[in-house]
């Protein structure tokens, strides 16, 4: 019984020693992890416009029945343009808002009449987001003028899993981790159109 | 986007040669802003984001989840407490989290974080990691009991357990180790979060996925009425990391509250063949072979070792496939060769197919020796990290055998401090606790009858 007693004690102070070490080593490893390679912001996933090629992975790879991805108008590039690339096909359409005459396949583009100039009719094009489905039709169009149209990951849908799905299937690595207090990515371009408007007031 | 414009627009101009040959097509000016008498040009607008309380919200939660559970496991002992709490866990962390942040993913973001200075971690997923831990350390597995989403919807399901033959137990549950060795290595590296992309019941949390994944959470959910926790008991690596902690843990469920009446109705009870029968006086022979083999086996680690690290040193090859960049390299050479498919553009005959990568790649305008030495490193790297996943494999056999070598001394029933989730499911047949709770007056009169 007394030798019982001492090969319990023996084995009682090993696993008493593993369990002291156990939590010192991750309390330090926590220590080393917290203060020197983290932060104390949530990551999210966003997509950056520049290499995006509108290559419709979007859609079809969010986890989310319906995409986290959708497309956003950045209105300071836009032309306003009568005949816009990313609201009609290419070819074979007419010049109405007909279904047959879309290139979005959601009726997700809204095209709106502003005003005529000498001739030139404007147009507002704005995205009805309820009904875009991310599949960056428009944007590929677009692409073709202005490419004042870009695809955003909209943090209000996205579930920001650990392994975004769309990342791994994105062909250009457009998809990395953004701290969470800056959660959009404009596009080179538009960034410095910002920067100009801010400059003159 | 104005290289795509650039391919695009050549191809509208019926100029496919142009792709091919990457003649640059001077870019389109843009249309300019027109100068509106009224409208305003609108801002852009983005939805808010979930709020930034959230992540506190959930490691509180992970906080009194893992305080509720060791409490119902250990002081109170209440199963039903313990089943109402994985519920709620199920309900929380599960569904209306939808699965993300967990402990187990939480692995690959601390192994990233570990080996690649550039990614930072925040640090609630560092708590995630450590705080079920440390808990185990101190009371065994409580977090697997209840707080675990995976592993309370696979307690629920568990309702005709049958025993898996122990050596199939003891083989299948070295899976959970490799799975672990893996895990860490393809996050170390930076090739994927396989855990992640494997999670069978991230889908049912967030009631769609694809169909594969939908399928294998299926599969898991049937094959669990039968085998108790299959996930748990063979593949988490984040339960491997757990039941190691658990057995040095200083306090732990206990079957009998008092006495152990050896009446072996635990054992029939535990639905995940964690409990350990007493075990029998051993012959001086039996001893002497025992202890012949715990040599042999000693011996042979170092050779478990290095085979391991050899046969992990050959995947480097096979490994490298699963990295973007060794992936995108292969493909722009399979190019070049002139070995990939051919397909009819209609107006110029024959061209090389391309993917949307390496259609990107060329439009990117990086040098293709820059792609093939970045592509080269990622795979010694990986050849290096398959090799050390080779040795972990080596290792855990080896201590598997030795382990299973070593000769323990149980006068009781005890849970298997590794293998038991602190479910609490025995706790009711045991005649001791019935005593306990008053629900049968003599224990000692039913022990001394035959």
């Amino acid at each position: 019984m007394a030798e019982q007693d001492k090969r319990l004690d023996r084995r009682g102070f090993m696993a008493g020693t593993v369990r002291v070490a156990g939590v010192v080593g991750l309390g330090g490893m926590a220590g080393v992890l917290g203060t020197q390679r983290s932060q104390s912001e949530e990551y999210v996933w966003q997509l950056d416009p520049d290499k995006c090629m509108a290559c419709t992975n979007c859609q079809t790879h969010c986890v989310l029945d319906e995409s986290a991805v959708k497309c956003v108008q950045f209105f300071l590039m836009c032309g306003f343009c009568d005949i816009c690339t990313g609201y009609f096909p290419i070819e074979n359409y007419e010049l109405n808002t007909g279904a047959e005459n879309h290139l979005c396949p959601t009726n997700a583009l809204v095209r709106t009449f502003i005003e005529e100039q000498a001739g030139v009719r404007y147009f507002e094009y704005t995205i009805d987001e309820v009904n875009c489905i991310g599949c960056g039709k428009c944007v590929e169009g677009c692409a073709l003028m202005n490419g004042s149209l870009y695809l955003q990951v909209r943090h209000d849908r996205c579930v920001n899993c650990n392994e975004c799905s769309i990342a791994v299937a994105c062909p250009t690595q457009a998809f990395r981790r953004v701290p969470a207090s800056e959660p959009n990515l404009l596009m080179k371009k538009a960034q410095e159109l910002l920067d100009q408007k801010a400059q003159q007031g | 986007m104005i290289g795509l414009r650039r391919t695009l627009l050549s191809a509208i101009l019926m100029l496919p040669a142009a792709v091919m040959l990457q003649v640059a097509v001077p870019a389109v000016a843009q249309i300019p802003l027109p100068d509106f008498t009224e409208y305003e040009i609108p801002d852009t607008v983005h939805p808010a984001a979930s709020p930034d309380w959230y992540e506190y919200l959930d490691l509180g939660a992970l906080v009194v989840g893992l305080s509720a559970a060791s409490y119902l496991a250990l002081v109170s002992r209440s199963r039903r407490g313990l089943f109402v709490l994985a519920i709620a866990s199920l309900a929380w962390l599960g569904f209306w989290r939808q699965g993300c942040v967990c402990p187990i993913g939480a692995i690959q973001n601390v192994a990233l974080a570990a080996f690649d200075p550039t990614y930072a971690v925040p640090w609630v997923v560092v708590a995630f990691f450590v705080l079920p831990l440390v808990f185990t350390l101190f009371f065994g597995r409580t977090f697997c009991a209840a707080v675990c989403p995976l592993g309370a919807v696979q307690e629920l399901v568990a309702v005709r357990p049958i025993r898996v033959p122990t050596w199939l137990d003891h083989a299948l549950g070295l899976l959970a180790y490799v799975y672990l060795g893996a895990g860490v290595l393809f996050a170390a590296t930076g090739t994927a979060f396989v855990i992640c992309r494997y999670d069978p019941f991230v889908a049912f949390f967030r009631f769609g996925g694809s169909r594969n994944m939908l399928l294998l959470g299926a599969g898991f959910l049937v094959v669990g009425i039968f085998i108790g926790r299959p996930y748990c008991r063979y593949l988490c690596p984040y339960g491997a990391l757990l039941g190691l902690l658990s057995k040095v843990s200083a306090w732990h469920v206990e079957i009998p509250p008092t006495e152990c009446i050896q009446c072996k109705l635990c054992e029939d009870a535990c639905p995940y063949g964690a409990i350990r029968e007493p075990t029998v006086t051993q012959s001086a022979d039996t001893r002497t072979s025992g202890r012949r083999r715990l040599g042999l086996l000693l011996l042979l680690m170092p050779v478990l070792l290095g085979v391991g690290t050899w046969f992990g040193f050959q995947l480097m090859v096979p490994l490298s496939r699963l990295h973007p960049t060794v992936c995108l390299a292969e493909r722009i050479r399979w190019e070049d060769a002139g070995r990939a498919r051919l397909k009819s553009t209609g107006v110029s005959g024959m061209v090389v197919e391309t993917t949307d990568a390496s259609e990107a790649f060329r439009d990117s305008g990086r040098a293709v020796e820059d792609l093939y030495r970045e592509a080269m490193q990622q795979t010694e790297r990986l050849g290096y990290a398959g090799g050390l996943f080779g040795a972990w494999v080596g290792l855990v056999i080896g201590i598997k055998l030795v382990h299973l070598s070593v000769r323990r001394r149980r006068v009781d029933y005890q849970p298997d401090r590794a293998g038991c989730v602190s479910c609490g499911r025995c706790f009711w047949y045991c005649p001791s606790e019935q005593a306990r709770l008053g629900l049968i007056d003599h224990l000692t009169t039913n022990v001394e009858e035959p």
